[in-house]
């Protein structure tokens, strides 16, 4: 479903990415796993064209993404939840989903998106009307991944959705996920909680300084000597 | 204080508000275009500056006017803005915030200095006024004088203040123009085409200051030099309402308006451009995100 290969990115003169190969196929749910500054961000952001990549492909269901433009790319059927939700907090909870579906494929099918994002997120529901600023962390998280949800894609990207929450809240969080990846959406998940995101996950990749230097089932890389010693304690 | 002065005050303030309201609608365009692109357009003032000159000559050569040729204006501004993003504004799309607001700033003034001897080329440097069969009606309320043309002008002012909020709260379009003000980044993982968004907002902003020109156009005059004067007005309202609230701007205005005219009167009319500077600069100490403006931004 999506292929990048061979990608090699920059932010100026600074090289971020180097050779970044990776695949999703439909209906998995994969992660992409390492420390700070590794370059899982920039992946990202390389896939919705955020940044332009100068060598390299990124393919997605047989469409050049390279070529594209950001918002193309979410026409295409790829929604992004960015690092720390980056709802729009001045408007309301209602608002911020309403513009999820701002893509003329999803606006079409608006009401009933809406209904499916209350059924997953009830909370969202009973705050529809709430300044999206007054959320509680969890909620912004929530709130995020429902407006993501609202343009329909068949692909979902998410960026640390485990980041700033209650360790109770991120259990939650990765169960919800499982269950969107469950009613067929594909999922990237890009995380710091490493144990986390491998044991929800169907694949992983594990990326260290603009490089792939791992992957494979979660419980492959579980096992895996360096991956415990550097992340797990 | 002498008694007589102490009775023109109310007088004062009403003319004031009147004109708080043109200073209001000037900086509403100028706030709208600063937000959504973070363009600091300095030569907004020479929007107005056409757009007044646009009615002046609507009427002049077709007798139609000020406030029916209203459309035709929005049309012509909106033409121009069109014009002008196409070929210089949309260069400085690409750039950081930061030399966004400097570049930005440097073609401005390079444009604003054009267009001024463009309009003196054109038509001369004369001041020119309108006036209609109604230009001198005066209404009377307790004692009050309320000029006609100044209260309509207050009254399209506070139309486009409120059709703008509706715009902004109720369309799609207005939506993803606020979404862009707040995060552009992520309102493009919405799927908003952003530089749409620029260039509709750009668009925007100028017919609102075509609808600016025109009314300063009836209620004053019009000159080429007028611009700087127009765009400094509306710096100084911008700030003072504060950044994302167009209400806020557009009390601003009326509140600069009303300070100037009254300390005009009581203090002395050297003073009403300080005086409007002074409030501006408490405005920055005590509530630097501006009176009505959010504390995010």
């Amino acid at each position: 479903m999506l292929k990048l290969d061979n990608i090699n990115a920059y932010y100026g003169d600074l090289q971020a990415l180097w050779g970044v190969s990776l695949q999703v196929n439909e209906g998995e749910l994969v992660a992409l796993v390492g420390p700070n500054g590794a370059g899982k961000t920039t992946t990202l952001r390389v896939i919705t064209g955020l940044l332009k990549h100068p060598s390299g492909s990124v393919t997605f269901e047989s469409n050049d993404l390279s070529k594209e433009t950001v918002h193309k790319i979410v026409e295409l059927g790829i929604s992004q939840v960015p690092e720390g939700g980056r709802i729009f907090s001045g408007m309301s909870v209602l608002e911020n989903l309403e513009l999820g579906a701002f893509v003329p494929k999803a606006r079409k099918g608006k009401e009933q998106s809406l209904k499916r994002v209350f059924e997953i997120f009830p909370r969202l529901e009973e705050r529809q009307n709430q300044q999206a600023g007054t959320l509680s962390g969890g909620e912004r998280q929530m709130l995020a991944i429902g407006r993501a949800l609202m343009s329909k894609p068949k692909l979902l990207l998410l960026d640390e959705p485990s980041f700033g929450l209650a360790p109770i809240l991120v259990q939650q969080m990765f169960l919800m996920i499982e269950e969107i990846n469950k009613h067929g959406v594909t999922v990237l998940l890009v995380e710091q909680n490493v144990r986390m995101a491998l044991e929800s996950a169907h694949r992983s990749y594990v990326i260290e300084n603009g490089r792939i230097v791992g992957q494979g089932s979660g419980d492959d890389l579980l096992s895996f000597e360096s991956i415990r010693s550097a992340y797990l304690g | 204080m002498e008694l007589y002065i102490l009775e023109a005050i109310p007088q004062n303030l009403v003319f004031g508000i009147l004109v708080g309201a043109l200073y209001g609608l000037a900086a509403l365009g100028l706030s709208l275009v600063f937000g959504v692109t973070k363009f600091l357009n300095v030569a907004h003032g020479e929007l107005l500056m056409i757009g007044g000159y646009a009615t002046f000559w609507i009427f002049s050569l077709w007798g139609i006017g000020p406030f029916l040729s209203l459309p035709l204006n929005i049309l012509i501004l909106s033409l121009i803005g069109l014009v002008l993003y196409k070929l210089l504004f949309v260069r400085m799309v690409k750039l950081d915030e930061e030399s966004k607001i400097k570049n930005t700033m440097l073609v401005g003034f390079g444009l604003s200095l054009i267009l001024q001897n463009l309009a003196v080329f054109l038509w001369t440097a004369d001041d020119r006024g309108i006036t209609t069969a109604y230009s001198s009606e005066v209404l009377k309320f307790l004692g009050i004088r309320f000029p006609l043309v100044r209260l309509a002008s207050f009254a399209v002012a506070f139309i486009c203040l409120i059709a703008l909020n509706i715009f902004l709260r109720k369309t799609f379009t207005g939506k993803a123009i606020r979404a862009t003000v707040e995060d552009w980044e992520a309102a493009s993982l919405m799927g908003i085409d952003i530089h749409k968004v620029y260039l509709f907002s750009f668009v925007l902003g100028a017919a609102l200051a075509g609808i600016a020109g025109a009314l300063v156009s009836i209620t004053f005059s019009v000159n080429p030099f007028m611009g700087m004067h127009w765009t400094l007005k509306a710096l100084v309202v911008m700030v003072l309402g504060g950044l994302g609230s167009f209400t806020g701007t557009f009390v601003g205005g009326i509140l600069l308006g009303a300070t100037e005219s009254v300390t005009s009167l009581v203090i002395g009319g050297n003073y009403r451009e300080v005086v409007g500077l002074v409030l501006f600069l408490l405005v920055l100490i005590f509530r630097p995100q501006g009176l009505l403006g959010s504390k995010q931004r």
